[in-house]
């Protein structure tokens, strides 16, 4: 009640309250940028608290941990925006499997409980794994493989299939998993967008496989677009541009630093040995490998969506931010 | 002052865009022009297939289907201008210089080039450098999700629904069709794709195997290992007849499409017959 009338006297009354996870990611700071004003926000953050603008209440909080429940206690949710996940790079397998899959759970039984009438996923193109069976274009139906992979990307696709059980047997939560390609552009942290920001950057002798990216401000208004048009489902989010990784590469003005490919034990061994966890992982070795292409039609044609900069715009970037620091 | 001269003259010398630029004619670059094939904004498709490269992929391989093979073709009509299209050849020859010929042929045809992809094997892209060449020139790994994709983007697609039990057979099984897979005809009835049945003559004689070393190729993991007189294709005079466009409509029972494949085949064994009686010489 008290939080109800907190609200109405800042005239938000009529205002859907939307949690984001995350908020201290490049992706969630601008989405939250595109919500403020049309909505109350909430940001939390497992990282830190972040500073946010003026009436937007943010929090330090872990999902898969108790205090998580204070913050449906305190406002009244309407919808959840899913965006921060921890990085293989960022903690062990089992803290990750926690706070990725037990944190999930966590917050689809919060959604219930607090009566949470949309949730939106942020998943990744990682799920549907690197083989050199791949067909191309892959549509939302295709076996989600990653788990073949690697063990390192377990907690990704049981996060989407903790997700798919919500997403039927709770029809009331809304729910919609969006599976970008490669998120790119300023102040991105994940493992692609780490290794374009390096001078040299590892490829594999012999291998470039087919790539799709996506700028960071084109995948924030899609994830908006997803969350004001609410049209529950799983969807690829993926341009219909495609370029080979290395090229992409020297697009981004770093140079190629090559590594043997086969036998597959040597990239991922120079990796290990090399530190290369943050942007060049064993685990990912075969994405560098063998390509992921997503059919993006579904999204593109449910939510009237297409991306506003293309390839070279994204790569400018990161073209750019290398001039200026040499 | 001489050496000077020879040497800014060397400066601009770079020799892989001076090999490309003779080996890239003018015409080869008015064909790809015109090849109704949607890429992306480097030139890319989702498979990999690069206009640059299939350009120089066609500047090398019409030197071959020119001068050693001596390609010899009849039927250019019947491959449609634009939109989808399966082309169905016999499979020979151990290597698939088949499917590059007839590659070239509609690449190169005068009333409507085609960029058609060829269905390559599935372990072509674990082959460092080689997986990816052969993408950029349209193979496509022979998955049903690929050839329904393309046949939606309105791609040219070459299936031999023979296979390696084509490409494999012994010189005494010569011009012999083997059995035929029924996939390309499900993709023909329900993706509305008409089929263009080809006869190929002369592949059989570029690699003629009088033994396959089954326990050999068993051991590399490779579909056979022929015994052949050269270990490479021998220049036979190849001959290439397409035949009229076939049109196919749904039916329910597997034993229907048999049926309709068996049409094709009779096509296609009559497109070979055909081409036999047009061979004067062998080599």
């Amino acid at each position: 009640m008290a939080v109800e009338k907190k609200a109405a006297a800042n005239g938000a009354a009529n205002k859907k309250t939307v949690l984001v996870t995350g908020a201290a990611g490049a992706l969630a700071k601008r989405v939250i940028a595109r919500l403020h004003g049309r909505y109350n926000v909430v940001a939390v953050d497992f990282r830190r608290k972040v500073e946010t603008d003026a009436g937007i209440p943010s929090y330090k909080v872990e999902m898969e941990k108790r205090g998580f429940e204070d913050i449906f206690l305190n406002h009244k949710i309407d919808a959840v925006l899913h965006i921060g996940r921890i990085f293989a790079h960022e903690s062990s397998r089992d803290r990750r499997y926690n706070a990725n899959v037990l944190g999930a759970k966590k917050l689809f039984e919060l959604c219930k409980k607090y009566g949470v009438g949309q949730v939106l996923i942020h998943s990744t193109y990682y799920v549907y794994g690197a083989s050199a069976y791949n067909p191309a274009l892959l549509d939302e139906s295709h076996p989600l493989k990653a788990s073949e992979v690697t063990m390192d990307l377990v907690d990704s696709v049981e996060l989407e299939s903790l997700a798919n059980i919500y997403l039927w047997k709770h029809p009331e939560l809304h729910i919609t998993i969006l599976r970008p390609c490669n998120v790119l552009g300023p102040g991105v942290r994940n493992s692609m967008s780490l290794l374009l920001s390096h001078t040299f950057t590892p490829v594999l002798l012999g291998f470039s496989p087919m790539m799709q990216f996506l700028h960071v401000d084109d995948m924030a208004d899609a994830l908006v677009l997803a969350f004001e048009q609410n049209k529950p489902g799983i969807y690829n989010v993926a341009p219909d541009d495609y370029i080979p990784y290395q090229r992409a590469v020297e697009e981004c003005g770093c140079r190629k630093f090559p590594i043997p490919g086969i036998p597959p034990m040597v990239p991922k061994l120079m990796s290990s040995l090399l530190n290369w966890g943050a942007f060049f992982p064993p685990y990912l070795i075969n994405y560098f490998k063998y390509p992921v292409i997503l059919d993006g039609r579904l999204f593109n044609e449910t939510f009237g969506w297409k991306p506003k900069r293309n390839l070279n715009d994204i790569f400018t970037y990161y073209r750019k931010t290398k001039l200026s620091s040499s | 002052m001489q050496i000077q001269e020879v040497l800014s003259l060397l400066k601009n010398f770079n020799a892989k865009e001076e090999l490309l630029q003779r080996l890239v004619t003018p015409e080869i670059e008015a064909l790809v022009a015109k090849i109704p094939k949607p890429v992306g904004s480097f030139g890319f498709d989702a498979w990999g297939y690069n206009e640059d490269s299939f350009k120089v992929g066609i500047a090398v391989f019409k030197l071959l289907y020119d001068h050693y093979f001596r390609v010899q073709v009849h039927g250019l009509e019947h491959i449609p201008k634009n939109g989808r299209v399966l082309i169905v050849p016999n499979h020979s020859g151990q290597l698939p210089m088949d499917g590059v010929l007839i590659g070239i042929a509609t690449a190169t045809n005068p009333k409507g080039p085609r960029a058609a992809r060829a269905m390559i094997e599935r372990f072509f892209p674990t082959v460092p450098w080689l997986g990816n060449l052969l993408n950029s020139w349209g193979g496509v790994i022979g998955d049903p999700v690929n050839c329904v994709k393309m046949l939606e983007a309105e791609e040219a697609i070459i299936v031999f629904p023979e296979g390696v039990r084509g490409s494999g057979k012994l010189y005494k099984d010569r011009y012999k069709l083997q059995r035929f897979g029924n996939g390309f005809m499900h993709l023909a009835m329900n993706q509305h794709t008409p089929i263009v049945p080809c006869g190929v003559v002369g592949c059989e004689e570029t690699m003629p195997a009088i033994a396959n070393l089954a326990p050999l190729a068993k051991l590399l993991g490779v579909p056979y290992v022929p015994v052949v007189p050269a270990p490479f294709p021998l220049p036979a005079k190849v001959i290439l007849n397409f035949g009229e466009p076939m049109h196919f409509a749904p039916v329910r029972t597997e034993e229907e499409v048999t049926t309709r494949v068996e049409q094709v085949k009779t096509e296609i064994q009559r497109l070979i017959n055909k081409g036999l009686q047009e061979r004067t010489s062998i080599y």
